[in-house]
């Protein structure tokens, strides 16, 4: 049986999902926990955000 | 006080971007065929609006077939310099006669055919017939060159304030001096370091404005879609790769090639995997802002044809809320995306200049 590339898509946009939602979770902890570096640690929320959609948008062009 | 205002403009800007993007799409797709057609339609006039064009049409008639807007200059190079306006093709209509040539518009390119315009297929249903080199000013490139005379323009007052103003900006500068401390201070600095950040400062703030402006333009009616254009995005980061590469030091090749620190068989190792990097870092720049500027603009304008599909008193203010608060996180995504650029591109250049650290 072939499975379609859109489920291989879907799968890694679920991971992606899963992803980008603990970056923005850990970060709310942190800055919860530090207020005064919620520059820094916003900055580096976003672009290690980036990244992973950077790889769901691959994910999604391939299929 | 001050704070007050900003929302007031945020609000009002806002507003006139969303109802505006709405009024101009829905004038074009009043319809009255089946639902199968419909949808048909709403898909086609989507991928008409994420392509480049030879003519900027404002609004299209379409019972009456007649398109608003102005013809572009094409410029072709076919044995020799070939200009002619746009309007010659008729919106893709007609064959257009030059020196002797015909050209004719297939698919939103341009084919050189006979007379009668026949387009050739081969088994894949791809036209064979032969492409001339196509450097017309397009859609899109009249879009930019817009938006840079603006940012000359607007660039232009901020410096001249400071001359006349004892280093105070007036008018448009109040704006723009804001962000110009902040790519400075929160971009440039904390990534490249304090030596060296003021020869890559030209750079960022041209790619920050420039990626900005084009993407708000974007969310006006005139329907322009350039930031969601993959060979304007693989410019972009055709730029920054060079730049990176350009002005790279001894210790970033040193990481590429022979990783220093590590044991030999993984310098081996890391090698090829360093080296694909220095091509998917600019790649992972291109794809980004190419795709969520593309997403945005179909999400965007499905959700305005649901109003057409529906046709009821529920899915037509639904659809229409959903497209406003869509707007607005467009807003939104059209500043991070321009912000992630150019942050992106800093930490790459960063990388490039770190001295080594023993």
């Amino acid at each position: 049986m072939e499975i379609p590339g859109i489920v291989g898509a879907g799968l890694i946009v679920i991971g992606a999902g899963i992803g980008i939602g603990r970056i923005g979770g850990q970060a709310m902890d942190a800055i919860a926990r530090q207020p005064e570096a919620s520059g820094k640690i916003q900055t580096a929320m976003l672009i290690a955000a980036a990244l992973i959609e950077g790889i769901g948008f691959a994910a999604l062009f391939a299929s | 006080m001050q704070k007050h205002t900003v929302v007031k403009i945020l609000l009002i800007f806002s507003l006139v971007f969303t109802t505006g993007n709405l009024f101009a799409k829905e004038s074009e797709k009043k319809e009255n065929e089946g639902e199968g057609g419909l949808k048909e339609r709403i898909k086609e006039f989507i991928d008409h609006h994420l392509q480049d064009s030879y003519d900027f049409t404002l609004f299209s008639d379409e019972e009456a077939n007649k398109h608003y807007g102005f013809p572009l200059p094409v410029i072709l190079w076919d044995n020799g310099l070939k200009v002619f306006s746009s309007s010659k093709f008729h919106h893709g209509e007609t064959v257009a006669e030059v020196d002797g040539n015909y050209y004719k518009l297939y698919h939103s390119k341009i084919y050189k055919t006979d007379a009668s315009g026949t387009i050739n297929y081969d088994e894949d249903h791809h036209a064979t017939n032969a492409k001339p080199l196509d450097f017309s000013i397009t859609k899109n490139v009249v879009s930019m060159l817009l938006i840079s005379l603006l940012m000359f323009f607007m660039f232009r007052s901020l410096a001249k304030s400071y001359k006349k103003n004892n280093g105070i900006p007036t008018g448009v500068g109040r704006f723009l001096e804001p962000l110009v401390l902040f790519i400075r201070d929160d971009i440039a600095i904390p990534n490249i370091g304090e030596h060296k950040y003021k020869k890559y400062m030209s750079f960022l703030l041209t790619v920050f404005f420039f990626i900005w402006f084009l993407n708000l333009l974007g969310m006006t009616p005139l329907g322009v879609n350039v930031t969601g254009n993959i060979a304007v995005t693989f410019a972009l980061a055709l730029i920054v790769f060079l730049i990176t590469n350009l002005t790279a030091n001894k210790n970033y090749w040193g990481h590429i090639f022979w990783m220093p620190g590590v044991p030999t068989f993984m310098k081996v190792v890391l090698a090829p995997i360093e080296l694909l990097g220095v091509f998917i870092k600019p790649f992972s720049l291109m794809i980004r802002l190419y795709a969520n500027m593309t997403a945005g603009h179909v999400v965007l304008m499905s959700i305005i044809g649901m109003i057409f599909l529906f046709k009821n008193w529920i899915g037509g203010p639904l659809s229409f809320g959903l497209a406003f608060a869509l707007s607005i996180l467009e807003l939104l995504v059209a500043a991070l995306q321009a912000y992630i650029f150019t942050m992106l591109s800093a930490l790459y250049f960063g990388m490039a200049n770190e001295e080594a650290h023993h």
